[in-house]
């Protein structure tokens, strides 16, 4: 683990990172966990707009499914309940299910998609569901992004 | 250039800003003054001890053995009830990081434009729309990030809190969105309790007296009087206080809100939140997804690990290699530091520690140290809140 950090060091290192965009939430529908469609414009020149929004649009679908009230959140809150909530013990909730769908996914999305265009995504959780962090890394050359995108995904498993 | 092992993981909650204690390394998360809290647990344990000494005999004899272990499972309700609402994270936003503050920073002197010098600043606020209506975000300067709808400071705890309801001295922690549902199950649940010690105290006093008279009754089972006693005071505020937020849970509304009165008055926007329906209000609040805690306590922190492997090689690694270990030493025999302390304090603590021969995963606050109940407010809006009476 020691060395793969290392080799995240010297990539942040060589493919310097230039700034961070965030993106904000979005509190029109209440206090769901939605974040905003809006492209930034810092990030023009660098990954086609439209496959930010599918991004951003499958997280927020995403995150509905985990809130959504509806019979299965029901059955757990009452089975929750009639067992003094020690049933969260042993069984993993529905969130936590799917918040784990989602850190799969932005990998995922982060090896496909985003690293090869010098950006990297961070998980909204790890920012306190506030913001999606997108880090923008300067654009040195195929050489050296081609790597970068294999050490950066594989620091984005062991960092987990 | 090498990299050297370090002799102890550092785990997040160590390094988190705000006045929590942790315990059970990060597992348990509660406020810096727990002396209500131990007050609280004295209540329910003596009383109910008592009820299990003197009455349940009596009563599971002549009554029903029922009697008893319906009192026992009510009590075991009662206290992981106050357990959870107590050692859980109440729903606390991590402040932001330096990134995202300068960022945030930057979108807010652009919408300012430039002031000039000598005038003030105007506030930070932030409308936005919720189904309909212009609700305002604040900006915190503590946290550094603009208050999410509902999310309010707690100066006790120094945490934004995610719909913040109120820092609860009985529980020894804030009520937000996290454990919310736990404390009004707890609040219920104690309600039916004292109910039901209150009713069975009475049953008991009033089936002995027929035998053997009522004073000779009271001195047969003294306890009997302390537990009157006990809940008579109780039933008022706690049945009370689950009335109150019956209301509060059909309205949709946290007590914070209402203290406020953001929601209510003639020229204030009707609340956002509500469904306009008491049952969905209610199976939205007690029966929605359980959020997970975006806290993340007991990971570890990549710092060290990325420091170690960026530091220069030989000479400084020896170096690194003793002071490295001394500093988990200082950790290890320390108590648990709630957030970052200057060198004295964390001197004075530490010498506190090494007075009481007690195991670092052990909370001691140290006693010469009175933490205040409030801390100074950055926030004034919040400040006035606190003000009003709970």
């Amino acid at each position: 683990m020691a060395t793969e950090i290392h080799n995240l060091q010297e990539l942040r290192h060589s493919a310097s990172l230039a700034t961070k965009v965030f993106i904000q939430r979005d509190y029109s529908e209440g206090t769901l966990c939605r974040f905003q469609s809006k492209f930034p414009s810092e990030l023009d020149n660098r990954i086609e707009r439209s496959l930010l929004e599918e991004t951003v649009k499958t997280l927020n679908s995403y995150y509905a499914e985990a809130e959504k009230i509806g019979g299965q959140s029901y059955m757990e809150g009452c089975l929750a309940c009639a067992t003094a909530y020690f049933v969260f013990l042993c069984m993993e909730t529905r969130y936590e299910k799917v918040l784990k769908k989602i850190s799969g996914y932005i990998q995922e999305q982060n090896e496909k998609i985003y690293a090869p265009r010098g950006l990297l995504l961070t998980d909204p959780l790890e920012r306190g569901m506030r913001v999606l962090e997108i880090s923008v890394y300067e654009d040195r050359g195929s050489s050296s992004s081609s790597p970068s995108s294999s050490s950066m995904s594989s620091a984005c498993s062991t960092a987990r | 250039m090498s990299a050297v092992m370090i002799t102890r993981k550092v785990r997040k909650w160590e390094k988190l800003p705000g006045k929590n204690t942790f315990c059970c390394d990060g597992r348990v998360m509660m406020a810096r003054q727990k002396g209500v809290f131990y007050l609280t647990m004295f209540l329910i344990i003596g009383t109910c001890s008592l009820f299990f000494a003197f009455e349940c005999p009596y009563l599971a004899v002549h009554l029903s053995p029922a009697i008893p272990v319906f009192a026992a499972v009510l009590f075991l309700f009662v206290m992981a009830m106050l357990l959870r609402t107590s050692f859980s994270d109440p729903g606390v936003l991590p402040r932001a990081l330096p990134d995202e503050a300068t960022f945030i920073e930057m979108e807010i002197e652009a919408a300012n434009g430039n002031v000039p010098p000598g005038q003030r600043a105007p506030p930070r606020i932030r409308n936005v729309q919720i189904n309909s209506q212009i609700v305002k975000l604040k900006y915190c300067y503590t946290c550094k990030i603009f208050r999410p709808p509902r999310a309010s400071h707690c100066s006790i705890c120094d945490n934004c809190v995610d719909r913040f309801d109120h820092h609860c001295p009985w529980v020894g922690n804030c009520v937000g969105k996290r454990n919310y549902r736990y404390f009004y199950m707890f609040t219920l649940s104690l309600s039916l309790l004292t109910i039901y010690i209150f009713t069975f105290n009475i049953v008991h006093v009033a089936m002995r007296s027929v035998v053997s008279g009522f004073l000779n009754t009271l001195k047969d089972t003294p306890g009997t009087v302390v537990e009157l006693l006990v809940c008579f005071f109780t039933l008022w505020s706690v049945v009370g206080l689950t009335g109150f937020h019956t209301y509060l849970i059909s309205l949709n509304q946290t007590t914070n809100e209402d203290i406020k009165g953001s929601w209510s008055g003639k020229n204030r926007i009707q609340n956002p939140y509500s469904h306009k329906n008491i049952i969905k209000n209610c199976c939205e609040v007690l029966c929605g997804p359980t959020y997970p805690s975006v806290l993340d306590r007991r990971g570890l922190m990549q710092e060290d690990l990325a420091a170690l492997a960026a530091l220069p090689s030989t000479n400084s690694d020896t170096v690194s290699q003793t002071t490295r270990p001394v500093l988990c030493l200082q950790k290890t025999t320390a108590p648990l530091i709630p957030n970052e302390h200057t060198p004295d304090e964390a001197k004075s603590i530490a010498d506190s520690a090494a007075e009481k021969s007690s195991s670092p995963k052990e909370e001691q606050p140290p006693s010469a140290k009175l933490p205040p109940l409030a801390s100074p407010e950055t926030d004034a809006e919040a400040s006035i809140a606190k003000d009003k009476p709970h």
